[in-house]
């Protein structure tokens, strides 16, 4: 089996600082549910400005690695640190300090339907920045203009299409301006002809230095994005690399036969 | 012979329903506030709070409201308090209505999809705001037809009050027919009144809910 662990940054370009502490820092981590070990020891290290890439099949633990991010799982060993934040389930504070470092985007948009498009984004920044209303308007216009929605700011979410509240899911999380940002397979729940204006945004995200973790099952558009890909089996880093290298010359028979099911 | 004339009965009706209005309030305002306090808890998480908040509902739920206003009668007079009818019933209605009403709004919370907790956690939103801003506002629109409903159960359930010598629109309605000796009539009064103070209330509901919903779109 190949190595499973791989801590070294992804080769430099644009935006990477190799060398600087990791944005994101996942030590030893094991998470189980019950007696069933989904996590069985991740180590893993993010550079700022980086695109992680996260595949495998579903159960290998991908989704639940992502969510340990921002604490949505909770994990029963190890240690993670977001920005030098320490992840801390037991600390209200801790929490809402590490939190607002990452933002997380769902497969299932999970935008707040009463409120509309605008409070939507609104929300967030008002209650834990403290923004006042006016500015965080204003904010909230701005990144509807990024995400090509400008005019749906008094829309409410079930008058648009998934791949609109997507990208409305998109600009709620930036609004926090987070350091790092989760993207649980967010295109998997959309129609076909959407997929593309979300990846889009979160391709435009990549180019502008965005840190990015990314669960996905859009193998050309990992490819094409990310700095790294990281394929998961059975609770474990299996194998990591670059695109070219994992899609290229999968080392490992696991990786080879997830990738060939594929084509299927 | 005294001679009651309808305008007599109805009178002194209306003057004990307005006791049935005060009870109704109390138990509306009491047990909701307490049935909120307890649904807050329960939701913390807090150790232990879920099971000891869950026999609670059972115990008010699973026992006649009748029992429970004899035994806070009788109760309280235990601990050598002195009780009137009045404190015992208010106390027994708004335990029972926080009861019931913690149970439906934890039914409503719980029908709130887990992906709105888990935007609002993700968007740094404490507990507090979590509740406040994101789940409660969507529950409250499917809490409405359920705790009116409720609410209405609670204004004729007052009627039980008469059992232990409170003088509210019941009592008062077999007290006036023991002195006309005209029961179909006075009771047909007290059922009426009891319609009238029902009815606005679940009017009140509906156009709530057409309200509420109306935001949506």
């Amino acid at each position: 089996m190949a190595t499973a662990v791989d801590t070294t940054p992804a080769p430099a370009h644009d935006g990477i600082v190799v060398g600087a502490p990791p944005i994101v820092d996942i030590t030893a981590l094991r998470k189980s549910y019950g007696s069933n070990e989904v996590l069985k020891g991740i180590d893993l290290k993010v550079q700022k400005g980086e695109v992680v890439a996260i595949i495998g099949k579903s159960g290998s633990g991908k989704s639940t690695l992502l969510r340990c991010v921002n604490g949505l799982e909770v994990f029963q060993e190890g240690a993670l640190s977001v920005n030098g934040k320490k992840l801390m389930h037991d600390s209200p504070t801790a929490m809402r300090e590490l939190r607002q470092q990452v933002g997380m985007i769902f497969q299932g948009f999970n935008l707040f339907p009463h409120l509309s498009v605008g409070r939507n984004i609104m929300l967030a920044p008002t209650l834990v920045k403290s923004r006042d209303a006016a500015t965080a308007a204003a904010q909230a216009r701005k990144l509807l203009d990024r995400v090509g929605l400008a005019e749906k700011f008094d829309a409410m979410p079930d008058q648009l299409s998934g791949g609109q509240q997507q990208r409305v899911a998109i600009a709620r999380a930036l609004a926090m301006e987070p350091q790092v940002l989760l993207c649980d397979e967010i295109t998997s729940a959309l129609d076909p002809e959407l997929v593309g204006e979300v990846l889009r945004v979160v391709e435009s995200l990549a180019l502008e230095g965005m840190t990015l973790m990314m669960v996905t099952h859009e193998m050309a558009f990992a490819r094409k994005v990310s700095d790294r890909v990281i394929f998961m089996h059975q609770g474990r880093v299996h194998e990591t690399g670059t695109p070219a290298e994992l899609f290229g010359h999968p080392r490992t028979p696991e990786l080879r036969q997830f990738l060939s099911s594929l084509h299927d | 012979m005294v001679e009651f004339s309808l305008w007599d009965i109805l009178r002194n009706l209306l003057m004990a329903a307005r006791w049935t209005v005060s009870l109704s309030l109390i138990a509306f305002i009491g047990g909701g506030l307490v049935g909120l306090l307890l649904l807050v808890l329960r939701l913390s998480r807090v150790r232990g709070t879920g099971r000891l908040i869950g026999a609670y509902v059972q115990v008010f739920q699973g026992t006649p409201l009748l029992m429970q206003l004899f035994l806070a009668y009788f109760g309280i007079a235990l601990f050598g308090i002195k009780t009137s009818p009045w404190t015992a019933a208010a106390v027994a209605l708004t335990l029972y209505t926080s009861a019931y009403l913690t149970e439906i709004w934890r039914g409503c919370v719980a029908s709130i999809p887990k992906g709105q907790w888990e935007a609002a956690q993700s968007l740094a939103l404490n507990f507090g705001e979590q509740l406040r801003h994101v789940v409660l506002p969507q529950a409250l629109r499917i809490a409405v037809p359920p705790t009116v409903g409720f609410l209405v159960q609670v204004i004729k359930g007052t009627a039980l009050a008469s059992v232990i010598g409170f003088v509210e629109l019941t009592k008062a309605g077999s007290m006036i027919s023991n002195a006309t000796y005209q029961p179909f009539l006075v009771y047909a009064c007290v059922a009426l009144l009891y319609f009238v103070l029902c009815f606005p209330v679940s009017l009140v509901a509906q156009s709530l809910e057409r309200k509420l919903h109306g935001n949506r779109s």
